[in-house]
């Protein structure tokens, strides 16, 4: 499919420029903050002449255009610098934090997935049922409900009320006893998972209603398939581009809403990682983590584009056509 | 079709399975091997304290894993710890300290002179930002005549300079970098440091004094009150070191389980103007603003039952505290009168740069409705702690600030008139200056008390409230210090029973 290359080679190119275009916002924004980074490193006590060796310990004190050449040029190594207050490489850090916050996001997305794919389907095959207009009730109630809250109800339940859980933290030796890290991500996930398959089952939801609604299936039907049958056959891969779309877009959502759940759950995970930096003034981490989680969302919309074309040849045509 | 709930059932199920194969909790642990969890809300930025470490790492590691030549106590007294003893000569100019010859690094190596000469030297530096820098520039000389003897040269003297030796850890000079690692002389060993999440100490057998009553301590780092307090509800922390607000309180208050213990913090509240600019540069306009606010009703509303009104910068834990709550009383008519006679009958209109954080936006709008009522119209701006620093510290561009200042024996601030806040009494500052050269410390409280006085007839600065400092931890607990001055926090005497 010389189509298909042609369309991964731009959207490819689209994405690098996407990545130092927002290299470049998130530079500037940070640098249009009030305030000068060096004064972390300070006390209500410094000198002036401790003032302006912090500033050149951070490098605040050269010109700004010097300061981004200096950082694209780490980029372009696939280095992110230094912390400027722990002194620690940028790089290993977040890494270190992944170990939390990817677990953490995928486990949640899996089982928002799994439980929307039930809650949305259910409530529009049984639309006109009880429990039918329950489950599309659920789904609002937990649009309008803030993750925080989800959270401080899930530990309020299974840490304090019934012990079952803890509250909040990671094991000291991270992974080494799998079950414990689990028991420690178990609250985390589940309170991301459910947040997000409220929003996610009204997709399904509505895509699925469109689907019954469609002509293709009552054709199906009307040759004799089961409503199961048609919609395995038919139904799933017509239904499945919009919510594809979605699914990136709330994939996404999850790792950046990371930062409430690791907080509210005190992970050390990414999120925690930019809340300190961002408290603390360090602008290496805030660059490091905000490239890092901007690759991965670019990343995930780059895969979500490429398996909708994958799933409908409609869109292929369309890119065909373009030529 | 059972599924959605049959699949919801299997979640839980599945959680509770986890949580059923929770790792064995150890309960017939030996005591003075127990591990005692930590609980607190300020994480080190790095590991050392001449690199802005922050007040986490003082609580964390100062007596615990490092020492100075002497120690400040809980209840606020300076007590030889490295050093053995001293002799100040008659001008008190020389200080002559032989160190303990019984010390050892966790390293292996033994404490010198050298290591002392090395580590006061590394908080002078000029790369050094050690917020006590400034305190050690009465320094001219250091001399190591033999391994165990220092002997400082003062340039004129200074009575508080064994009390700002305490703040200075005596740290091996062979040691490479130190901003990750550590290499002190204390009764704990860092074990490891998980960034973002917990510090480790563990006991270190071959200390020079008392060891450790305890075999393990871990800070556990929260960044949010609630989700620490839920830890020692749970029991996955034994103690919070500083609660900072007291909402959370009544949960452990009714229960016997925790223990709630109130010390004295040596944290103000600050109204601070800047003395430079009108009308504050007329002392009769500060006092007004003093006397138009209710300081009784303003702690009430932000700590309940906890905190202490002070009448000036001094906590009742240093020396010189007296009680100068009644200088500027709360009535609004003597306010109205002063202000009145400065000039400003129908009051006047001023900008107050407000701290983003807790408790200075709730502070700044008390102030705005209790000055109301004297005619002065409060501008609140809001600012972050950052542009705090650049803005009012280092620019002075600033009307009137809050602020708060978590030192103690810090009124000596009010001797720099090129202090933020521009207060400028000659008389004050030759107080100040006298103070730190007295020959006794009975002279030098004296002299500081007429400061105190001072500033408080002159109304330098409106001082709101003392900070409480709180601690609470389960009763299983006990030998945890409660004032918490200068942060730190020694872990050295916690039992668990």
């Amino acid at each position: 499919m010389p189509e298909m290359l042609t369309y991964l080679l731009r959207r490819s190119a689209f994405l690098v420029v996407s990545l130092v275009v927002a290299m470049m916002v998130i530079f500037v924004l940070l640098r249009l903050l009030p305030g000068d980074p060096a004064n972390a490193l300070l006390s209500v006590d410094a000198t002036p002449e401790q003032i302006v060796a912090a500033r050149a310990q951070v490098g605040s004190d050269r010109p700004l255009f010097e300061q981004f050449a200096l950082w694209a040029g780490q980029m372009v190594r696939f280095d992110l610098g230094e912390s400027y207050i722990s002194t620690l490489p940028v790089g290993p850090e977040i890494a270190t934090r992944l170990q939390i916050t990817l677990p953490l996001t995928l486990l949640a997305f899996v089982l928002a997935l799994l439980l929307s794919l039930v809650i949305g389907i259910t409530a529009a095959v049984k639309a006109d049922t009880w429990y039918g207009t329950v489950l599309s009730g659920f789904a609002q109630l937990g649009i309008a409900v803030p993750v925080f809250w989800v959270g401080i109800l899930l530990v309020w339940v299974f840490a304090l009320g019934l012990g079952v859980l803890p509250s909040g933290g990671f094991p000291r030796d991270d992974w080494e006893d799998p079950a414990d890290a689990l028991r420690s991500l178990a609250l985390p996930v589940l309170t991301v998972a459910i947040v997000m398959s409220a929003s996610l089952s009204r997709y399904i939801r509505a895509a699925t209603l469109d689907v019954l609604g469609s002509d293709y299936l009552r054709t199906a039907r009307a040759g004799g398939a089961s409503l199961g049958e048609a919609l395995l056959r038919h139904g799933v891969r017509n239904g499945a581009v919009p919510v594809i779309a979605v699914l990136g877009i709330e994939l996404s959502t999850t790792l950046l809403g990371a930062v409430v759940v690791e907080s509210v759950f005190t992970l050390p995970g990414l999120g925690s990682m930019l809340l300190t930096g961002i408290e603390q003034h360090d602008f290496a981490n805030i660059q490091g983590v905000l490239v890092v989680s901007t690759l991965f969302v670019l990343l995930v919309g780059f895969l979500a584009d490429i398996v909708q074309r994958l799933i409908d040849p409609r869109l292929r045509a369309r890119v065909a056509g373009a030529r | 079709m059972k599924t959605p709930l049959a699949l919801a059932a299997t979640i839980v199920g599945a959680a509770l399975v986890l949580a059923g194969c929770s790792s064995s909790t150890p309960s017939a642990e030996d005591a003075a091997d127990a591990t005692i969890a930590i609980g607190s809300l300020y994480e080190p930025q790095n590991l050392s304290n001449t690199q802005g470490g922050g007040q986490g790492v003082t609580e964390a590691f100062n007596g615990n894993v490092y020492e100075g030549l002497y120690k400040l106590t809980d209840d606020g007294k300076v007590e030889p710890l490295l050093a053995a003893s001293e002799e100040v000569s008659e001008d008190g100019l020389t200080y002559t300290i032989t160190l303990r010859d019984d010390v050892t690094f966790h390293s292996g190596k033994q404490l010198t002179s050298a290591d002392v000469k090395a580590s006061v030297e590394a908080v002078t530096a000029e790369d050094s930002k050690s917020a006590r820098k400034s305190a050690f520039s009465v320094i001219s000389g250091i001399e190591t005549p033999d391994d165990t003897t220092v002997v400082f040269t003062l340039s004129q003297r200074s009575i508080s300079f064994l009390y700002n030796l305490a703040y200075i850890w005596i740290i091996n000079a062979d040691a490479e970098d130190l901003t990750t690692t550590e290499d002190g002389t204390g009764p704990y060993t860092l074990d490891e440091w998980k960034q973002g999440s917990t510090l480790t100490l563990t006991r270190w057998d071959d200390y020079w004094g008392e060891p450790a009553a305890n075999g393990e301590v871990v800070f556990t780092y929260f960044t949010e009150a609630t989700a620490q307090n839920n830890a020692l509800l749970t029991g996955e922390i034994d103690v919070i070191t500083s609660i900072q607000s007291p909402d959370a309180l009544e949960q452990f208050a009714s229960n016997d389980d925790y223990t709630i213990s109130e010390g004295t913090s040596t944290t103000k509240e600050l109204l601070a103007f800047n003395d430079r600019v009108a009308p504050f540069d007329n002392a009769l306009v500060r006092k007004a603003v003093y006397s138009a606010i209710d300081t009784e009703k303003l702690l009430t509303s932000i700590w309940g039952d906890y905190g202490t009104l002070i009448g000036s910068m001094v906590p009742p834990t240093d020396p010189w505290y007296e009680d100068l709550t009644d200088v500027n009383p709360y009535d609004v008519d003597l306010a109205k009168q002063q202000l009145a006679e400065a000039g400003y009958p129908d009051g006047f209109e001023f900008t107050l740069d407000t701290p983003s954080y807790d408790p200075h936006p709730v502070v700044a709008e008390f102030l705005q409705s209790q000055l109301a009522e004297v005619g002065i119209t409060v501008n609140i701006n809001t600012i972050s702690a950052d542009e705090w620093y650049t803005k009012v510290f280092q620019e002075r561009d600033f009307e009137a600030t809050l602020q708060e200042h978590v030192n103690d024996r810090d009124v000596v601030w009010y001797g720099n008139p090129d202090f933020y806040w521009g207060y400028d009494d000659a008389q004050v500052q030759q107080w100040v200056a006298e103070a730190e050269q007295a020959a006794t410390t009975d002279e030098q409280t004296a002299l500081l008390k007429q400061v105190n006085e001072k500033i408080a007839a002159d109304a330098a600065s409106v001082w709101l409230y003392l900070y409480p400092q709180i601690v609470v931890a389960s009763s299983e607990l006990s030998g945890y210090p409660v004032n918490g001055l200068n942060s730190q926090f020694f872990a050295y005497d916690i039992v668990k029973s």
